[in-house]
């Protein structure tokens, strides 16, 4: 009888000590996701989590929309961080298409793209502040955040939904006066995040309630398949702008940070010390920006790839992003796959979760830099 | 903004109960959804002649012989992608254009650090690997399925990949197969970490698939590259290819309780 | 005068006129006061259930500062909670959960449907997973436009809702 039911419905064996318990998707500590945790007394046995909650089949809608109608809803996974969820995709069209991009429109994008990092890890602190119950640290980001919303927003014209990249370029050009006005805010910006050491990472509460929690060893985080912050932040040095350079992050001198620990206080503090070298980046970038020129090589309407599958990948705010394209020659992507930071992450996650407090449940999943829409697709 | 324009909450809800009850009902059979996926690629992609033929005669590992097969995908894969990547852009609009031709003649346009991989495998497996393209920084494998496991742990052992960063399932209708295609990178070994080798494998494909328990089989690289696990669920749950071998191949989204 | 006219058989007449009138003349200044306290103090569930939930968060950032009117950002337990702000798409898995956390609320309560997805499916309208609106789960009171919506439009919306909220029986009929 039991061997017929869906696995969700499935009869289980009740034991006397092990509590099965919901997190989720109705909770201050999951988000859009659902965590099954086995406890015995206040020890997590097991997790196992039920991801698909916002599951809207991305990847299948693709397959209907041509190319430049994709734009839009492949970067409703990640709204904050629009800019580098669609990067992949636009590589891998360009690629498809034979589309060679001005040099101008490549800093737009490494500048655009770091601004949509920096506002995807603030809203991300954010969130790992109020869950941590600490509530200052909701405040500040969520406050700061708006600072870089307000520049893209005179950059793209939109808040979050920017699809400002398009196969091709980018689709304005920046406005007029729009280096010094990014160059003042990013500073700004960098002097308010610095002062986050002293009320978040430098906290003594914060880090007993991090410190050793959620250890993932190097070796671990290698054959989990982790990856961005997580993978750094076990000793991994791997960010894919040093390791595999697209547009002109060749061109621009950055370091990526590596932490030893693996656990949850390295893996919050990798996302902000990787925001100090985004602004960094950013200042370079709009250094050795071209001054003038185009930013958008005009297509042909409804442009066909040539026969072939690409796959390209960016580092976003989540780390390594994927996006795999099959094309059979017509407008339309035959198949086009995300490969996603969040989910990759999400693997690690009943590995970190075993034998740790339950109370310690929220600062080890939000740690993992974990974006439930992304996850899903 | 509109506010409803009823102005009692009560009133409504009697009326919108109904399609609400209806629609909890309804919605927990989930195999309804990944039923209906395959049942779009069906219709929805259905590739003209040539297209057709171009990938089976290319993808298809088993019948060709290898060198007369590679040859021409290879060359034809290659010619954009190295150079285009990052050079100038006065450069490339022409070299894109020309290179179509140009690149179909000349073999040593292929990158050769990529070359060296894609060789070590043709070497070690003989014919049982296609080398469907070489690219910058892309290889791409095609394995049968009896021979995809060893292939990965060939791959793994004896080239230095050491995890899976995502997993595709693409379905062709048209030649009653799905394909896997398994993105596999290295974080370990310097020399690898901007190269992805592309390892394809084809199960078979059916008509009324009954996921878990009809031929859409293949065997689990969980023991060979442990960071699948979620990503061959994930294919399972839409695709409806099994992995044998799998210790945990659940659907990835649970139905309701 | 009144004297005369009551009359023992006559007598239940007025009581039941009497009450009439004090509910007239108390119930409707008893019922602003009840609505007036529930306006000043909406509180959202917090269930997320797509990407609209980053502007949700946006609107209670120091910026926009939803507080302000009422409406704190998220709160706990669903028991003490009288608002769903559902924050974007729903899909067919979500939706069986919405209705329960619906369901579980205590009267009143009030839905405002937050972006285009929830209002008609939006960008998903051919997707084989989201529903077209939620309508059909739950009836909502409000619908606040946009993909996602900016703060101040939610906050426009939560406005709204005050503004109905004002208009509504203090007491319905559970």
């Amino acid at each position: 009888m039991t061997a017929e039911l869906p696995p969700g419905l499935a009869l289980q064996k009740v034991d006397e000590r092990i509590m099965t318990l919901n997190v989720g998707p109705q909770h201050p500590g999951s988000g859009h996701m659902r965590l099954i945790v086995q406890i015995d007394g206040d020890y997590i046995v097991a997790c196992d989590p039920d991801p698909g909650y916002v599951h809207r089949g991305e990847e299948k809608m693709a397959e209907y929309r041509n190319y430049i109608l994709n734009i839009p809803h492949l970067e409703r996974p990640v709204i904050h961080d629009s800019c580098n969820v669609l990067y992949p995709y636009v590589l891998g069209v360009e690629e498809l298409l034979g589309i060679e991009v001005t040099e101008r429109a490549k800093y737009v994008r490494v500048i655009a793209s770091e601004l949509n990092r920096c506002i995807y890890t603030m809203y991300w602190l954010a969130i790992y502040g109020i869950f941590l119950g600490h509530s200052t640290m909701f405040m500040w980001p969520a406050g700061d955040r708006e600072l870089l919303i307000d520049l893209m927003e005179k950059m793209t014209g939109a808040r979050v939904t920017h699809a400002h990249f398009v196969p091709g370029g980018v689709r304005n050009d920046l406005p007029a006066n729009f280096e010094d006005v990014c160059l003042r805010q990013v500073n700004y910006f960098e002097k308010r995040i610095r002062e986050y050491a002293d009320i978040f990472y430098d906290n003594p509460i914060l880090i007993s309630r991090t410190r050793d929690t959620g250890v993932l060893s190097r070796q671990d985080a290698i054959r989990l398949g982790t990856t961005g912050s997580v993978l750094r932040a076990s000793g991994v040095d791997y960010d894919l702008r040093k390791k595999e350079p697209y547009d002109v992050y060749d061109e621009l001198d950055f370091h990526t940070n590596v932490l030893k620990e693996g656990d949850s206080y390295a893996r919050s503090k990798i996302p902000w010390l990787d925001m100090l070298e985004s602004c960094n980046i950013i200042r370079q970038a709009l250094q050795k920006m071209p001054k003038s020129g185009s930013v958008r090589v005009k297509l042909k309407p409804n442009p066909k790839g040539k026969i072939g599958s690409v796959y390209k990948r960016v580092e976003s705010g989540r780390g390594s992003l994927g996006c795999y394209i099959v094309s059979d020659g017509k407008p339309e992507p035959y198949r086009l796959k995300m490969s996603v930071g969040s989910f990759r992450n999400l693997i690690a996650l009943p590995y970190l979760l075993k034998g740790e407090k339950l109370g310690n449940m929220p600062s080890v999943y939000w740690s993992l830099n974990y974006w439930p829409v992304e996850a899903d697709r | 903004m509109m506010s409803a324009d009823k102005d009692k909450a009560a009133e409504e809800k009697p009326a919108a109960e109904k399609p609400a009850t209806k629609e909890a009902e309804t919605a927990p059979p989930a195999p309804k959804n990944t039923k209906s996926e395959p049942k779009e690629t069906e219709t929805a992609p259905p590739a003209p002649k040539d297209t057709k033929s171009e990938p089976k005669e290319t993808e298809t590992a088993k019948p060709a012989p290898k060198d007369t097969k590679s040859e021409p995908k290879e060359t034809e894969t290659a010619k954009p992608a190295p150079k285009d990547a990052k050079p100038e852009p006065k450069e490339t609009k022409p070299v894109a254009k020309e290179t179509k031709p140009a690149a179909k003649t000349d073999e040593p346009e292929l990158p050769a650090f990529e070359k060296g991989i894609s060789d070590k495998l043709v070497e070690k497996f003989g014919d049982k690997v296609a080398v469907k393209f070489v690219k910058k920084d892309r290889v791409g494998i095609a394995a049968s399925r009896d021979n995809v496991h060893d292939v990965a742990e060939f791959v793994r052992d004896g080239l230095g990949y050491d995890h899976v960063e995502s997993v595709s399932g693409v379905d062709y209708p048209q030649d009653k197969e799905i394909e896997v295609v398994y993105h596999i990178g290295s974080y370990t070994d310097p020399s690898l970490a901007r190269q992805i080798l592309v390892l394809s494998t084809r199960a078979q494909r059916e008509e009324s698939p009954i996921p878990g328990n009809d031929a859409t089989k293949l065997p689990s690289l969980r023991d060979v590259f442990y960071s699948v696990e979620f990503h061959e669920r994930e294919v399972f749950e839409m695709l409806g290819v099994y992995f044998e071998g799998h210790p945990d191949n659940r659907r990835l989204q649970r139905t309701l309780r | 005068m009144i004297k005369d006219l009551v009359t023992p058989e006559n007598a239940n007449v007025f009581v039941g006129k009497l009450g009439d009138v004090l509910e007239r003349v108390v119930g409707k200044p008893l019922g602003y006061a009840i609505n007036w306290g529930r306006i000043w103090s909406l509180w959202p569930v917090h269930i997320e259930t797509a990407c609209c939930s980053v502007e949700f968060g946006a609107a209670s950032s120091p910026r926009y500062d939803v507080e302000r009117f009422g409406i704190i950002e998220a709160f706990g337990s669903l028991r003490q909670c009288d608002l769903i702000v559902v924050q974007g798409t729903i899909t067919r898995k979500m939706a069986p959960r919405l209705r329960l956390v619906y369901d579980q609320m205590p009267e009143p309560k009030y839905v405002i449907a937050m972006g285009a997805c929830a209002i008609t499916g939006g960008l998903y309208f051919d997707s084989y997973n989201v529903l077209p609106g939620i309508d059909g789960v739950i009836p909502v009171d409000v619908y606040v436009p946009g993909c996602p919506p900016r703060p101040e439009t939610l906050i426009q919306g939560c406005i709204l809702l005050q503004e109905k909220i004002k208009r509504m029986k203090a007491r319905t009929i559970v």
